[in-house]
């Protein structure tokens, strides 16, 4: 028998599911503003006028999802000597060669970078996007800096969308981390394999 | 304000294949606004309204005799008084028609998100075709010259249309017709460039030595051109851009950002596609290595 150790309780996958949802609306529907060769995606929102109607509160929504999210997991996340290791043998990893590997925790190095970056590009997209956020509170700001905004808050959602790529293709990759959020748990040999610190802590090494 | 099948169109906001181009290009026309010989009366305001069929609230008075103080959805076009000084002890009142300055290279159109709500036509009137305006305001961004504005009645952007409608059957636009003075113009751009030269000589004659025609070049020149006396001094006419451009801000966002970053999503997707394909997946330890000794 396989035995699986619990990695996400119940409220913390719906949060997440609930964030990459309201992601996927989000920046498709940003993306039909940003490029003509993608403005069918705003039919996810029902067409031009109304994408540009709910974009902004998906987009909210979001947010306050990711606050809660945040507030989970910021402290497994911190940075640690082991992941400057880690980022440092990432070359051969990404090539097929895990041996020099550093062990880790509940995070290894790269999901920590893809959490902040989400986190910072979140913020970024939140507070730009009031800036030019039509009807309630673009005529409030003065021209410059509304276009300051348009053009960080592309540049946000750029940087946003590629780490959710890596974020995606990671899961894909390491086989066996999907049902982490699908189903809470992982099996031991996932977790020995890939978290071996993590795998201590949860089962007192044994 | 609506799309017209007698006028071409040369530029269409968000999209990326060329226009329809069977038929022969026609002359660009050009209004001539002559500051110099306005006198304030504001009958190109009425006709405006007349013609487009627009009644703007009841406003405030600010201290001036502009009326109303700002463009509005229902107004597209204000006489601008400014009280200047150019010289000591010398007061002009310069009084300038504002309004969409139909740039060649328009701001708005290259922001425009929505395929096809602001188009520019081959005699090069710029105009929002109002039933594709979604409302979000980068027409706003992107114009040098602070003109569209968002109607707060149903959310979509308006401006001088240079009475596209009336140009199309070969009127000249509502406010021309009206103008009392001559000071508002309208023929080829060729023609007014022509008419502008003759104003110049005239008025360098009465002393206005850096009187010109403003046709700013940095927008690809505009077809609503003004006669100015200080022409070296366009900010005397209530803030008149010197060297109006598109920021370079909305022209990265607008421009090269977008290539660059349908690349980058589009090599992210892919290189992650080939990478399972050269490296393969990290398998996870099978059932039977649980037992296996460590």
């Amino acid at each position: 028998m396989t035995r699986y150790i619990k990695r996400y309780e119940d409220g913390e996958r719906i949060n997440h599911w609930l964030i990459a949802l309201l992601f996927l609306l989000a920046a498709l529907s940003g993306l039909a503003f940003f490029h003509p060769s993608l403005y069918f995606f705003s039919a996810v929102l029902g067409g031009g006028p109304w994408a540009r109607i709910l974009h902004p509160f998906v987009g909210v929504l979001m947010f306050v999802a990711f606050v809660l999210l945040f507030a989970k997991f910021w402290r497994a996340n911190r940075m640690t000597a082991l992941d400057r290791e880690w980022t440092r043998q990432a070359g051969p990893m990404l090539r097929g060669d895990k041996s020099q590997m550093p062990p880790v925790g509940k995070y290894n190095a790269g999901q920590k970078i893809v959490f902040w970056i989400s986190a910072i590009c979140l913020l970024v997209l939140l507070l730009t996007g009031f800036v030019f956020w039509r009807p309630y509170f673009a005529p409030a700001f003065p021209i410059l800096l509304v276009r300051v905004a348009v053009l960080l808050h592309s540049v946000a959602a750029l940087v946003l969308i590629l780490a959710i790529i890596v974020h995606v293709y990671a899961a894909i990759w390491v086989r066996g981390t999907f049902r982490a959020m699908t189903r809470g748990t992982v099996s031991e040999g996932w977790a020995r394999q890939n978290h071996p610190l993590w795998h201590q802590d949860m089962t007192g090494g044994r | 304000m609506s799309s017209l099948q007698s006028l071409d169109i040369a530029a269409r906001s968000a999209t990326t294949t060329p226009p329809p181009q069977a038929r022969r290009s026609v002359i660009e026309v050009a209004k001539l606004i002559d500051v110099s010989s306005c006198i304030g009366c504001k009958a190109c305001q009425v006709a405006c309204m007349q013609w487009n069929d627009l009644r703007d609230d009841v406003g405030t008075v600010g201290g001036s005799y502009d009326n109303p103080r700002d463009l509005t959805p229902q107004s597209w076009t204000v006489m601008r008084f400014s009280e200047v000084e150019p010289e000591k002890d010398k007061l002009e009142w310069l009084i300038r028609k504002d309004g969409c300055m139909h740039c060649e290279d328009p701001g708005c159109l290259k922001a425009c998100p929505a395929p096809g709500a602001i188009v520019k036509y081959t005699n090069g009137i710029v105009d929002f075709i109002s039933e594709h305006c979604i409302g979000c305001g980068y027409c706003v961004e992107g114009c040098p010259f602070d003109v569209p504005r968002i109607s707060q009645k149903d959310n979509k952007a308006y401006k001088c249309s240079l009475c596209s409608d009336r140009v199309g059957v070969g009127l000249e636009p509502a406010c021309v017709k009206a103008c009392p003075t001559g000071a508002i113009r309208f023929g080829s751009k060729e023609d007014m460039l022509d008419f502008g030269a003759e104003r110049i000589v005239d008025l360098k004659e009465r002393g206005y030595a850096n009187a010109g025609v403003y046709d700013p070049p940095g927008v690809g020149g505009t077809h609503v051109m003004y006669v100015l006396q200080h022409a070296d001094r366009p900010e005397l006419y209530h803030g008149l851009p010197a060297d109006p451009k598109i920021s370079p801000l909305v022209a990265l966002w607008k421009g090269i950002a977008k290539p660059l970053a349908l690349v980058a999503m589009a090599g992210a997707v892919l290189t992650g596609f080939f990478h399972y394909i050269k490296v393969g997946p990290i398998e996870a330890k099978e059932d039977a290595d649980e037992g296996a000794p460590r």
